[in-house]
């Protein structure tokens, strides 16, 4: 599904990413682990077409197509989705307007017919309700005055209405209670299937118990210095990245 | 007078030298705005109060009094307007039916049959005003009879000029709401080809009325909107306002509010969309003569392109309005790196225990924002127009009648698609 070759990337002049090697086919949940600094938001923010990412080395082909030659709003029509380390407010912008507006752009980009309001409700309450996510959190401005947790619960709230092929989570377990962190494997976790793939970034094995990966690829300095299965994940807790840190170098 | 009248001056001179005899009212009134006009004519950028807004375009056009145009001639505004309520419909600047099915409680006449022209006797030259004392024609005189609500009145004003032509439009409308009495006047302006429309709203309010004022200027691109509304607001009366201006060439909105008497309420709230070489203008004065009377004025423009926009905003609060609430606000997105946004604020505070603040925000859209939308699958054009909407959201909230909102939403919508309405 996702295809990463020697992957070179610079935010500002300062080359962040050094050269990334990675495939996640169908079916599976990759996990990306690694300390501050080392990459993994940029590789996230890359891979969602976000502005001032400048790819200087290596392609990107996401079901065989060249996904860095797409405008993000392009990619998420493909069936990317990035769900947002520090999800944006959108003072003004509705939240129900703003996830029907989202939907039905993707469905008329597909050739889909669109969501009425009426249509959309129902999905979107359905979808709230399977995630414990109270409705009124459709009535308010997009993440505006959300809670950090809230924030992160609107994102997966997101996923399970657009339901992509590909989800990126950056951090999104990041300033979560384990209650929240539940509701947000579980949203995850009620995709898995042989179409969809996930990309979990994340600083700590704790959301790795919740939603088990496939992979776990430790990043550091740019480069992907290390795979495994889960229980990497596990051993990186105990062991910390100091001593890959030292490999690596 | 003499040679070196500008175009646009000598024509309305010639309009008024043609038709005074024609026109009702107090003619030493209009000869005496006539006097003034042809000595000071059109204001010029050394004038402080039209710094920001010049008026050179008018300079290529003599604007004639306008031939009859019927309804079939002019272009039929959207169809949502026929759903607000009973309407009076102006064309080319004169009554077309002046008997539809009136609210409850309200008298309406004719300014041919009731013409009072009012002029402002402080003895400074409002080029807007004494424009439309001079060549006023025709304009609604209405009243709402004491504590009556008389729900919804739409004023539509239609300009249709022949082909080739550029017409001079001079409407004078008067509402006058007495004690406890309601109203909620929709006003819309739209046209086709060159005109310069030039209408001048007198509003009374007595103790207690209520009028909810929403005004929608659609005017075509090759049009000139000057306009001016002047509110009297008596005890404890309240004026709800709503101004959204979206078309004209050059667009001037000039809003003179006195609170005369205690309590009284003024709530304003305005948007103005531009692009192009699009010039929008809204100028606002209130005067707070009574104490405890609050006026709130929120002001937002949206510009993109070589556009300009202007607020000019003065409040001044007499020595004994005291306990004054005044508060003003201008926000300001600019869409483009050649947009222009002048704000001038100005209190003029002569009472010592009142409350006023003044505000001005200028901003681009937040690129964070518009890749959010777009990382969820919405184009980016969609994204701004959305990120727009959103910033006039607020706004638009103060306007409570639903049908009303949802008319000036899509008459935003339309802006942002660049279609006519």
């Amino acid at each position: 599904m996702l295809e990463i070759s020697g992957l070179a990337a610079a935010v500002n002049g300062q080359q962040i990413l050094n050269g990334i090697d990675l495939v996640v086919p169908s079916g599976e949940v990759h996990a990306i682990m690694g300390p501050n600094g080392s990459g993994k938001s940029t590789l996230a923010y890359v891979l969602a077409g976000r502005e001032g990412y400048e790819v200087t080395a290596g392609s990107v082909r996401f079901e065989g197509r060249d996904l860095l030659a797409l405008s993000p709003e392009e990619r998420a029509v493909a069936g990317v989705f990035l769900a947002f380390q520090y999800p944006v407010e959108l003072p003004g912008v509705g939240n129900a307007n703003f996830l029907r507006t989202a939907l039905n752009a993707l469905r008329r980009a597909r050739g889909e017919s669109e969501l009425d309001a009426v249509q959309f409700l129902k999905l979107a309450r359905a979808e709230a309700k399977r995630l414990s996510i109270p409705e009124d959190m459709f009535k308010r401005n997009v993440n505006v005055g959300f809670s950090g947790g809230e924030k992160k619960r609107n994102e997966v709230l997101q996923l399970a209405i657009l339901r992509p092929k590909l989800a990126i989570l950056d951090e999104t377990d990041s300033g979560l209670d384990i209650d929240a962190l539940k509701i947000v494997a579980d949203g995850v976790n009620a995709l898995r299937g042989p179409d969809f793939s996930a990309l979990v970034i994340t600083h700590y094995q704790r959301l790795l118990d919740f939603i088990i990966p496939d992979r776990v690829h430790v990043l550091l300095g740019g480069r992907i210095v290390c795979s495994g299965g889960p229980e990497l994940a596990r051993e990186l807790e105990a062991s910390g990245y100091a001593g890959l840190t030292a490999e690596a170098a | 007078m003499n040679a070196i009248l500008d175009a646009p001056t000598r024509g309305f001179l010639a309009c008024y030298e043609a038709t005074k005899n024609l026109l009702p009212g107090d003619l030493r009134v209009r000869d005496q705005a006539a006097k003034l006009f042809a000595a000071r004519g059109l204001p010029t950028p050394r004038e402080e109060a039209w710094k920001y807004t010049p008026l050179r375009a008018l300079n290529e056009f003599e604007f004639k009094t306008p031939g009859t145009a019927t309804v079939a001639e002019a272009r039929a505004f959207p169809a949502l307007a026929a759903e607000l309520g009973p309407r009076l419909t102006f064309i080319n600047g004169r009554a077309q039916n002046l008997s539809p099915e009136l609210p409850n409680g309200m008298r309406l006449e004719s300014f041919a049959e009731c013409p009072v022209l009012g002029m402002t006797a402080d003895g400074q030259y409002n080029f807007i005003e004494t424009l439309n004392v001079m060549l006023a024609a025709d304009g609604a005189v209405l009243e709402v009879a004491e504590g009556q609500d008389a729900n919804t009145l739409v004023l539509l004003q239609l300009a249709a000029p022949a082909e080739a032509e550029a017409i001079g439009l001079h409407v004078r409308h008067r509402i006058t709401l007495k004690r406890k009495a309601r109203l909620t006047l929709i006003e819309l302006a739209s046209g086709a080809g060159r005109y310069l429309h030039n209408p001048f709203i007198e509003i009374f309010l007595e103790e207690g009325a209520l009028l909810r004022h929403v005004r929608l200027q659609e005017e075509s691109a090759h049009a000139f909107h000057l306009a001016a509304v002047a509110a009297k607001l008596g005890a404890g009366a309240r004026y709800d306002a709503f101004f959204l201006h979206l078309g004209a060439q050059l667009s001037r909105t000039e809003l003179q509010v006195t609170l005369e008497e205690p309590s009284a309420r003024l709530q304003f709230g305005a948007a103005q969309l531009l692009r192009g070489a699009q010039h929008g203008d809204i100028t606002t004065e209130i005067y707070h003569h009574a104490p405890g009377c609050a006026s709130r004025q929120t002001v937002k423009s949206v510009i993109d392109e070589r556009a300009r926009g202007v607020f000019q905003g003065r409040i001044t609060v007499e020595r004994g309005a005291q306990k004054t609430d005044g508060y003003q606000m201008n926000q300001a997105l600019l869409l483009s790196s050649e947009a222009e946004i002048d704000s001038k604020p100005q209190l003029e505070i002569y009472a010592d225990d009142v409350k006023c603040s003044h505000g001005a925000t200028v901003g681009e859209i937040d690129p964070e924002q518009i890749f959010y939308l777009r990382s969820r699958g919405v184009p980016e054009a969609e994204a701004r127009g959305i990120l727009v909407q959103a910033f006039l959201a607020e706004a638009l909230e103060a306007v409570e009648a639903e049908t009303a909102r949802n008319m000036l939403n899509a008459a935003i919508q339309r802006w942002w698609e660049g279609r006519a309405p």
